[in-house]
């Protein structure tokens, strides 16, 4: 059992972690702060807002060192949450280890390491695809040889199903992405074919589970066959213990609603169940989300809360006490097999596509979540899939857990940033230029040669190298990449639908959208960004999707753009509208800077609207800075907020006029 | 409202904003061109009339099918521009959806740009159902842009579908397409290839494909050449490259490939190849507006081209021509009524 944590500092996590081993916890669990997982400094003008913010910053070794201060590494097992900067952080742990005298090849622990889901779903990527998947087969290339006990790659379907896949999908991109992984470390020659298998069991994955308690107790089982089947047939893996699916599990937060939020822990263990219950398909850990994910940061408390029900589950009730209680079910063995043999389907038609890196390229993955994701709001919205107290049941008794919640809500203090800004100044002052040069030189040279990047990685670790400055050298090689954003050919789901809330139907909403045109001269335009390093771009893609869906012309300019960017595009473009959207936290300090460069380039008229994660007292304090309007998780009704938007625009053409 | 003038009551400071390349003068500029009220024509047509083209200007339309990576060649090429000391100036055209009107736009063209940037403008546009991937206010925008950027990239799908085509617009059309896609033939089939100054052969990392394709398209052209059939300008011999936008391999040798287009007309000979153009380009305005029927009321074809010509070598641009022809249209109409 472990809990996912990250603490501003590294002396601040160092102490959290120190007090959890001594309780008993087994694990570590690191999660990185945003600019450290895409490559940046603190000081990089797109690390604003965010040092801090969703884990732990680290720039250099000197950092790590702290960061593990006193934690003997041979001892430890150490779950990082990292992608694309995996091989540094990497290299960074493993610089200390040697620091403290520990041999590598008993490092334990897990780098999360899978792109391929970066790309779909969360965002923190740097390189392009077949770069991003040379970094991770160098990684796993690495740590056979020189950390045999180490976890390379953790392949996440996690994740594709927050981005809105079907258990189907979830199952078929997460195969495709492990084939491709395998695949390359096969390929690429740095691993000889008779050491395949132990590659091949070394990979684990990281899965979902949600509300659809049978289909996803299914879905585990079938994740378990087709592995087997994958890895024997394409892999020939003899020996059945490397075949074996290796997994944890955190159940799903999507579901999780902002509305009478207490319900979230009933659904929380009944996901929780759906995972004990495929004994068979044995999960290795779970994960459980806070009740009030869908209102901001959770605090110990609310995390503890998640911890008991585990616990209640596995000391108080006699569910571990049995084997597999399904074994020998019909209805679960028939579900199981349709599952994998749809899934089995749709991992050849994407090899077909050429594999997994290939149909991120296209857009071809990312596409079809966006539409799974528009069905599936769609559906909610017109009420054939319910949600208790969103869209049935939504009644309720003032409740007592959330009453002081806006105030109770964890938050970084903003003095964390500025100090680590001085702190990485003060940090190159100290070292040795010249060899911090002729390190990131080597690297470049090694990377362009296609060498290995984890032994020039961990010398620059040595050689005092910055986080900022390895993400650098490696853009300057393999170059920057934007994915592509699945919204411009993704079909809209439920257009023709009545908007429940406004009465209002969909044509109707169009024709005052045309009315708007002849009012204006042209189309009604919106520009959609998501500012800061956060990559969860569900609620933006939605938003882009249904307003081109009403008639609107939209610029979506994707995750990761600077206020800076969005307010140079709402100029050129000339839009009516700015919408943005912030899942990490920032938005207090990003999004007045939207507001204030708008103004002083002459647009300050343009109406601002914002979705997320925002707790009311912020929303408020948004609203007093001049943004028009502030949308939460609540706000499910999409053709609602269209509504809005057209009534926005409608006014400022009046007030225009007169 | 007698078009032209002082009566369009364009500010002299946006007039003077877009020749200075000031960023929020040209957006200015350009949400009134693209505005289609009636009531707004007159101020476009006096804008445009005071506007000319930046001396040396180089306006390059990219075109071809969906997916051959245009966006990202279009941002490469642009920085390429920029790296060589260009201003630059890209408009990238989108489809709108039939059905809402609605369209998504420009995504992820701008990207890679520093949005600090002075000397680099992005617009986009969607097509509002017109014909040929171009939207009307298209020519406007160029027209704006080239008074402004020493460089207009105007980025479309679709080619060659119709007389409202991107080569109306621009003075060099690249045609983009993909390895391996058999698109090539195709478009030489179909004669598309009158239209191209430049051909790429986009996703060069599928290496040996592209350079097989470009082999095969630099055939099939000089056979075509030797069989009489005018490919682009009589003297000009057509340039088959090989880029990965991707990579960034390729975008020097193709914009130099451009530079060389543009370099092979001198000053008269590039005003004489825009002002063909935008005769064309306002003759297709004029019967998207007006129909065969306004044509026939304007005395016909001849007729019509002499006057189009007319107007345009005396400096109206072709939103005014076309503006001024519909006003005589009516009245020609009008004494029509009266007659019967």
């Amino acid at each position: 059992m472990r809990t996912y944590a990250g603490h501003s500092t590294a002396a601040a996590s160092n102490e959290l972690y120190r007090t959890n081993l001594a309780k008993g916890q087994t694990g570590l669990s690191v999660a990185f702060d945003l600019p450290t997982q895409t490559g940046y400094d603190p000081d990089h003008p797109l690390s604003a807002g965010e040092v801090g913010k969703v884990g732990v910053p680290i720039s250099h070794i000197a950092d790590m060192n702290v960061l593990f201060d006193q934690l003997p590494l041979d001892q430890m097992n150490t779950s990082m949450t990292i992608n694309a900067t995996a091989p540094w952080l990497l290299a960074l742990y493993i610089a200390v280890a040697e620091k403290q005298g520990v041999d590598p090849t008993l490092l334990q622990g897990t780098t999360q390491n899978d792109l391929i889901k970066e790309f779909l779903s969360r965002g923190t990527y740097i390189f392009p695809p077949a770069a991003s998947l040379r970094m991770t087969a160098d990684v796993i290339a690495y740590t056979v040889k020189h950390a045999p006990k180490w976890n390379p790659t953790n392949i996440c379907s996690y994740h594709l199903q927050e981005a809105g896949a079907t258990p189907v999908q979830e199952l078929a991109y997460a195969l495709a992405t492990a084939i491709a992984v395998l695949d390359a470390v096969r390929d690429g020659g740095q691993v000889p074919a008779d050491e395949m298998p132990q590659v091949v069991g070394r990979i684990s994955f990281f899965v979902n589970a949600g509300i659809r308690f049978v289909e996803e107790m299914c879905k585990m089982r079938a994740f378990a066959q087709l592995w087997d089947k994958i890895t024997l047939e394409r892999y020939g893996v003899k020996d059945p213990k490397l075949r074996r699916f290796r997994y944890g599990v955190q159940v799903n937060s999507l579901g999780l609603t902002e509305q009478q939020p207490e319900n979230n822990i009933i659904r929380i263990v009944l996901e929780m169940l759906a995972v004990t219950l495929s004994k068979d398909a044995r999960a290795r850990a779970v994960q459980l989300p806070a009740w009030n994910e869908a209102l901001g940061l959770p605090r110990k408390w609310d995390q503890q809360w998640s911890l008991r029900a585990q616990q209640i589950l596995a000391y108080e009730s006699d569910l571990l006490a049995f084997g597999d209680i399904f074994n020998g079910s019909h209805v679960i063995e028939e579900k199981v097999s349709n599952m994998a043999a749809e899934a089995y389907k749709e991992v050849e038609d994407i090899l077909a596509r050429g594999g997994a890196v290939e149909a991120v390229e296209s857009g071809y993955l990312k596409q079809r979540l966006v539409e799974s994701n528009a069905t599936r709001l769609a559906a909610i919205e017109r009420g054939d899939q319910i949600v208790v107290g969103v869209n049935k049941f939504r009644e309720t008794e003032p409740s007592p857990l959330t009453q002081d919640l806006g105030t109770a809500i964890l938050t970084v203090d903003p003095a964390v940033e500025r100090r680590a800004i001085d702190a990485i100044e003060k940090f190159k002052k100290q070292r040795d230029e010249a060899a911090v040069q002729r390190a990131l030189d080597k690297l470049k040279q090694a990377v362009k040669r296609g060498d290995n990047v984890m032994p020039p990685s961990i010398e620059a670790a040595k050689a005092q190298v910055t986080t900022g400055e390895w993400g650098a050298a490696l853009r300057e090689v393999l170059g920057e990449y934007r994915a592509p954003t699945g919204v411009a050919g993704a079909r809209a789901a439920g257009t023709e639908d009545l908007a429940r809330s406004t009465g209002k139907p969909i044509s109707e909403l169009r024709a005052e959208i045309s009315r708007l045109e002849k009012k204006l001269g042209r189309r009604p335009k919106l520009l959609v960004g998501k500012p800061g390093l956060d990559g969860h771009s569900n609620g933006a893609e939605q938003i882009a999707l249904k307003a081109r869906d009403v008639g609107f012309e939209v610029v979506y300019e994707g995750i990761r753009v600077t206020p800076e960017q969005i307010v140079a595009s709402a100029l050129e473009e000339g839009v009516h509208l700015i919408g943005i959207s912030m899942l990490s936290g920032s938005h207090l300090e990003l999004i007045p800077q939207v507001v204030k460069r708008a103004q002083a380039a002459g647009i300050g008229d343009v109406p601002i609207i914002v979705g997320g994660i925002i707790p009311e007292p912020d929303a408020r304090k948004l609203q007093a800075a001049g943004v028009a309007r502030v949308y939460t998780p609540k706000d499910f009704e999409l053709n609602t907020i269209m509504n809005d938007l057209v009534q926005l625009v409608s006014e400022r053409a009046q007030s225009a006029h007169a | 409202m007698p078009s032209g003038g002082e009566a369009g009551g364009v500010p002299t400071a946006l007039v003077q904003g877009v020749r200075g390349a000031d960023k929020a003068s040209v957006a200015r500029a350009l949400n009134l061109v693209e505005d289609r009220r009636a009531s707004s024509q007159a101020a476009i047509a006096s804008l445009l009339a005071q506007l000319a083209p930046r001396d040396g200007v180089h306006r390059v339309g990219l075109t071809g099918p969906p997916g051959v990576g245009k966006s990202t060649l279009t941002s490469a090429l642009a920085l390429e521009q920029r790296a060589r000391g260009h201003s630059v100036a890209v408009l990238a055209v989108d489809p709108s959806s039939v059905r809402s009107g609605g369209a998504l736009l420009g995504d992820r063209v701008r990207m890679m740009f520093d949005p600090g940037d002075q000397k680099l403008f992005v617009r986009s546009l969607a097509t509002a159902g017109d014909m040929g991937g171009l939207t009307q206010a298209a020519g406007a925008v160029v027209d704006v842009f080239s008074a402004a950027f020493d460089r207009v990239l105007v980025e479309t799908v679709g080619v060659g579908q119709s007389e409202t085509a991107i080569e109306h617009v621009v003075d060099t059309v690249c045609l983009v397409i993909q390895p391996g896609s058999g698109d090539a033939l195709q478009f030489i089939k179909a004669g598309i290839m009158e239209i191209p100054d430049v051909i790429v052969v986009n996703k060069g990392d599928h290496k040996l494909l592209a350079e097989r394709a470009a082999g095969d398209l630099r055939g099939a052209l000089a056979s075509l050449r030797r069989a009489g059939m005018r490919l682009g300008d009589s003297d000009w011999k057509v340039p088959v490259l090989v880029t990965s936008a991707r990579d960034r391999a390729g975008i020097d040798a193709l914009a130099d490939a451009l530079d060389g287009h543009r370099a092979a007309f001198d000053a008269a000979g590039i005003a004489a190849r825009r002002r063909q153009r935008a005769a064309a380009w306002t003759q297709a305005l004029f019967l998207r507006r007006f129909g065969e029927h306004g044509l026939e009321v304007l005395g016909g074809f001849e007729q019509l081209a002499a006057r189009i010509s007319e107007a345009l070598r005396g400096g109206a641009p072709p939103i005014g021509v076309v503006s001024a022809l519909g006003a005589d249209l009516v009245v020609q109409l009008r004494s029509r009524g009266q007659a019967g």
